[in-house]
């Protein structure tokens, strides 16, 4: 639980359907000598959390989860940055954080099952479990959960991806919850004033600091303060002159080079994925096709999915796309089920 | 909630109020309602259940009935204690040292700190032994002539162990330094009498001994200087102003006595319950260990430490499973740090943050003990499983 409205109404839906529901929340950890705390876990969450569950008559632990949540999460967030990949720390926390070290918690209180308030939806299908997109499209978060497996998908709960974000705000309404409306995203949670960048900076041993901006035939156009301080697609804030709009093509941390180029040199129609996870689907043998997340808002795009070994993928776009990233998760879907997903590496 | 499947061990944290003071306490609400400092009838009888009241507790410690201050707590009792004590003893003749155990419930330490940091007294903390207990000739090496008031408990609330109060009271006195001690836990459980502790000053809390929650009891020794820290109307001989909260001070003299007279027949039951829990726990977890002294401690108190193990989900795992117990280093919100009692028992800290304590009350049946005692040594273990390698 943290408090807001989706986890609180999630809770109050099993409570309602006769489940004996426990509600637990996370402490995570924030950066010592700020005075910033974790926002998915403030005082202000927690004690929202703890009237929630008073008036759903529920128990309610939080459960410290500080240590493993930087060892997990945070380190490798730095380390990520540090290599010039930009993670998305949301994914190692719900692999790493929610759905072992807290599952792992709930089934030792005696729990059969874990719920979230995500949206996202389950369909037994035979002997398996297919995670499929919520019902609310706009609201889907089924990318974030393509991490998880077959063995968790069978512990899961989640009681809200048959809603509109629209109907459970009437339910928590209805039912008189005494949630507020908190920002949507947490993100970088972690970081109390949201800016990574000086976070890095005091947390980062590994920073090589500058290094060239190159275009794509190898000129040298200028110099970078840091590759963790830029993004793919970014055009803003390069610091060189040229007459047509530069954006950042490439980080190429071997090098400490950042490589430029025009807008049309965005566009790639191949990525290269790692760590793949096949949650709803056995490990493909041959190419499959599907649509494509890049990120967790962009749109999907067809591609066809091509297995290089049991955990690397290439992926084949139909047409040339921008702005994918090295460290964020491409997700594959046929229709409404998420097959799975990988960590993008490379594209070309 | 299931409280009712639940199996309160947690009674050194608070219990409930026994029929019999809920019975006493009801006229006080509704019908015998009067303000004690009010003329006519009405403030006549609620006078009168004050001043029965004051003379109950004072029976029960050998005190007279004008050495009782009623307070709104025990922290308000410790609180009167340190500042009225210090403040009078400085204006008086320029005592600022104040010398406390590092056992000492946070109404204590934390008030004392206060008083260091924003009044200028000067706080030592005296050592403490393997089980927490304080070592009178260590009082006598460190009182001073400047000292304003020694603190020391009487029965620490976390790991249970007794201090010799009484041997320091006369060092305490030779010496012509106050004595305070929080006897919060100790009343419950232990004779309390002014004289054979030799102490100025004793904090009692109703709530600790099947009272109500929201009254306690300030004795001061006549004679001691002391200013009152809540001022306004001239009630409690000057030391605490406000309308007396009759029905709650009813409630403690009645609690206080029915404690206070059988607690001999108390203390036999737990004893033997007591003593089953630590030798059983002791025996059957690994890595597990007594904190406090085996036998100088509360009769009803069990508290242990296990190396590895969270307290927190230890105490949120044994309330899942159905007991309600708590822990020196207990936060509800889920960031553990050891408490300051097990820090000065030198403790590190994977052993410091895997603390538990049992707690025994009037309605603790055997089997729930040995239900508890069957069910805890696989829930420490799963907890040390929960701890990522």
């Amino acid at each position: 639980m943290s408090g807001g409205v989706d986890s609180s109404v999630a809770a109050a839906l099993l409570v309602e359907q006769g489940y004996e529901v426990i509600g637990m929340m996370l402490r995570l950890w924030s950066e010592p000598g700020t005075a910033s705390v974790n926002r998915c876990c403030s005082p202000e969450a927690m004690a929202q959390a703890r009237r929630v569950s008073a008036q759903l008559g529920i128990p309610f632990y939080a459960v410290d989860a500080q240590d493993v949540f930087y060892n997990q999460v945070v380190e490798h967030f730095i380390d990520d940055y540090t290599q010039g990949v930009t993670p998305n720390p949301c994914l190692r926390c719900n692999r790493h954080i929610r759905w072992e070290f807290l599952l792992n918690h709930a089934i030792a209180f005696g729990a059969d099952f874990m719920a979230t308030g995500h949206y996202a939806r389950l369909r037994h299908e035979g002997s398996r479990i297919h995670l499929l997109k919520a019902v609310d499209k706009d609201k889907d978060q089924s990318y974030v959960l393509h991490v998880l497996n077959q063995e968790k998908l069978g512990k899961a709960i989640f009681p809200l991806g048959a809603y509109t974000k629209k109907e459970v705000r009437e339910i928590a309404s209805d039912i008189n919850l005494p949630v507020a409306d908190r920002p949507e995203s947490q993100d970088l949670c972690f970081i109390g004033d949201g800016d990574y960048r000086q976070f890095l900076e005091r947390n980062s041993t590994l920073g090589v600091g500058g290094g060239p901006i190159l275009n794509h035939s190898g000129e040298t156009l200028g110099t970078h303060s840091g590759l963790e301080n830029f993004t793919i697609g970014q055009r803003r804030g390069l610091g060189i002159s040229s007459p047509i709009p530069m954006y950042v093509l490439e980080k190429d941390s071997s090098t400490n080079t950042l490589i430029v180029g025009e807008q049309e040199l965005l566009g790639r129609d191949t990525l290269f994925a790692e760590n793949v996870n096949w949650v709803s689907i056995e490990s493909p043998k041959e190419a499959l096709p599907a649509k494509v997340k890049i990120r967790y808002k962009s749109s999907e795009e067809t591609a066809s999915v091509i297995p290089v070994d049991a955990e690397t993928v290439k992926v084949q776009f139909d047409s040339k796309i921008n702005g994918i990233t090295p460290g964020q998760a491409a997700v594959f879907y046929q229709d409404e089920i998420c097959l799975g997903g990988g960590i993008i590496y490379a594209s070309e | 909630m299931r409280t009712n499947s639940i199996i309160f061990l947690d009674f050194a944290s608070t219990t409930p109020v026994d029929q019999r003071v809920v019975e006493a306490m009801m006229p006080y609400f509704n019908q015998m309602y009067g303000n004690s400092s009010s003329t006519h009838q009405f403030g006549q009888l609620a006078d009168h259940a004050l001043e029965d009241s004051r003379r109950v507790v004072a029976d029960f410690i050998g005190s007279t009935p004008n050495e009782i201050v009623f307070t709104s707590c025990g922290s308000e009792s410790d609180n009167l204690a340190l500042r009225g004590v210090a403040f009078a003893e400085r204006d008086q003749r320029g005592a600022a040292h104040i010398l406390i155990s590092p056992v000492e419930h946070h109404a204590v330490s934390i008030t004392a700190l206060q008083l260091q940091e924003l009044h200028g007294f000067e706080v030592e903390f005296l050592p403490v032994d393997q089980y927490g207990i304080v070592d009178p000739d260590e009082v006598a090496r460190r009182i001073r002539k400047d000292t304003a008031i020694v603190s020391v408990i009487h029965a620490n609330n976390e790991i249970g162990s007794i201090n010799p109060i009484s041997d320091i009271g006369e060092i305490c006195r030779a010496r012509g330094v106050r004595l305070h001690t929080d006897s919060v836990q100790g009343a419950a459980h232990l004779p309390v009498n002014v004289d054979d502790l030799n102490v100025d000053l004793i904090s009692l809390g109703a709530h600790k001994f099947y009272g109500p929650k929201g009254i306690g009891v300030l004795y001061v020794r006549e004679g001691t200087p002391i200013y009152p820290i809540l001022t306004g109307g001239g009630q409690e001989q000057n030391l605490r102003a406000g309308t007396h909260n009759t029905p709650y001070i009813v409630g403690l003299a009645k609690a206080f006595e029915l404690a206070q007279s059988d607690h001999e027949e108390r203390q036999t039951k737990y004893l033997q319950m007591r003593d089953q829990i630590i030798n059983q726990v002791l025996d059957s977890i690994p890595d597990s260990r007594l904190t406090g002294h085996p036998t100088m401690r509360l009769p009803n108190h069990a508290s242990f430490i296990f190396k590895n193990v969270d307290g927190n989900t230890l105490l949120m795992m044994l309330d899942a499973a159905g007991y309600a117990c708590s822990s020196g280093s207990a936060c509800k919100t889920g960031d553990p740090e050891p408490s300051d009692v097990l820090t000065s028992l030198d403790l590190s800290r994977e052993w410091a943050l895997g603390s538990l304590r049992v707690s025994l009350g009037q309605i603790t049946k055997q089997e729930q003990i040995d239900g508890f005692l069957g069910t805890l040594p696989n829930i420490v273990s799963q907890v040390r499983e929960l701890i990522p390698q």
